[in-house]
């Protein structure tokens, strides 16, 4: 079923490793890194959002 | 009558917030193992192409994305529409939560693109019909950023973006028939059933792969879309709830 013989083969992708794997590496690397960039955001954002609750809070208290 | 409640119900923020977030995980883990079926019959299983060698399997990558930047593009332009025809506050957050996802899927269609192009045509990048127009959606995407990030009331931006999604569609099908209208270097689309010139592991290789990117960019757009209801409605009750409440 696997088509390649060695691991050799799979990475060389028949002397067209440079482009394959530029293609899936950097992929990869994005679907990796949204996901991160995006959940960062978002711990910021409610951190931030919460400071702004707090204060309006204290002054509306006083 | 029931079905209208149920879809006015889940166009309010305050609804729709919570279930975005539970159905998020689900995504993630459908789009993981679509993704490694894909990926075991692309690139450990489906034979060797007998024109294009191994450098065909960047394929497996570059169709999903190519097309999830066109479908991403077109649900952002539907989302314009009904909030332009209705004023739903929902349709401006769904757009903006998709177009960086959608952005990023047109720059792998192109990276990918020129990463094939090299060995397949010598060249990096042409400008023919199918990359131009590949190039004018990722501007496209790129425009709406940046329109939407400079205007400051929030309604006008997402009313001028809108305007500019609904305009820019008529870019897709520009791209999809590039290959029919004009005689371009970019081949002419592979996936038909009753074509013999693509083995059925590569068709499925491709089509898993594709739902894998699908399911991805929901997700992504959920994630993000979360953290925009939660930044545009923090004057609400229910946000205000929701940040007290210590939740993530």
């Amino acid at each position: 079923m696997i088509h390649w013989n060695s691991f050799a083969d799979f990475l060389a992708m028949g002397g067209y490793g440079f482009y394959v794997w530029g293609s899936f590496g950097l992929t990869a690397l994005i679907m990796i890194v949204e996901p991160i960039v995006v959940a960062r955001n978002r711990k910021t954002t409610i951190a931030r959002l919460k400071r702004q609750l707090r204060a309006e809070t204290r002054n509306t208290a006083e | 009558m029931k079905d209208r409640f149920n879809l006015y119900r889940f166009a309010s923020p305050a609804t729709f917030y919570p279930l975005a977030g539970a159905m998020i995980p689900y995504f993630v883990a459908v789009s993981a193992v679509f993704g490694l079926a894909g990926l075991y019959l692309g690139m450990l299983v489906a034979p060797t192409d007998f024109q294009q060698g191994e450098g065909y399997r960047i394929i497996f990558i570059h169709v999903p994305a190519s097309w999830m930047s066109m479908f991403i593009y077109l649900v952002m332009a539907g989302w314009a529409a009904i909030g332009l025809a209705f004023n739903t506050r929902l349709s401006g957050m769904m757009a903006q939560a998709l177009a960086p996802t959608g952005a990023l899927m047109a720059f792998l269609s192109l990276w990918t693109g020129a990463l094939w192009g090299k060995p397949m045509w010598g060249a990096w990048w042409v400008w023919d019909a199918r990359l131009t127009s590949e190039l004018i959606l990722l501007f496209l995407y790129i425009g709406y950023m940046a329109l939407t990030a400079a205007i400051d009331d929030q309604r006008r931006a997402d009313k001028a973006g809108g305007l500019l999604l609904l305009v820019g569609v008529v870019n897709v099908p520009i791209i999809y028939f590039s290959v029919k209208w004009w005689n371009t270097l970019h081949q002419g689309s592979s996936v038909n059933l009753t074509k013999s010139s693509m083995a059925e592991t590569m068709l499925w290789g491709m089509l898993l792969m594709a739902m894998c990117f699908w399911m991805y960019s929901i997700a992504v757009a959920l994630m993000r879309v979360r953290t925009i209801m939660l930044e545009r409605e923090r004057h609400t009750d229910w946000v205000k709830a929701e940040l007290a409440g210590d939740q993530q």
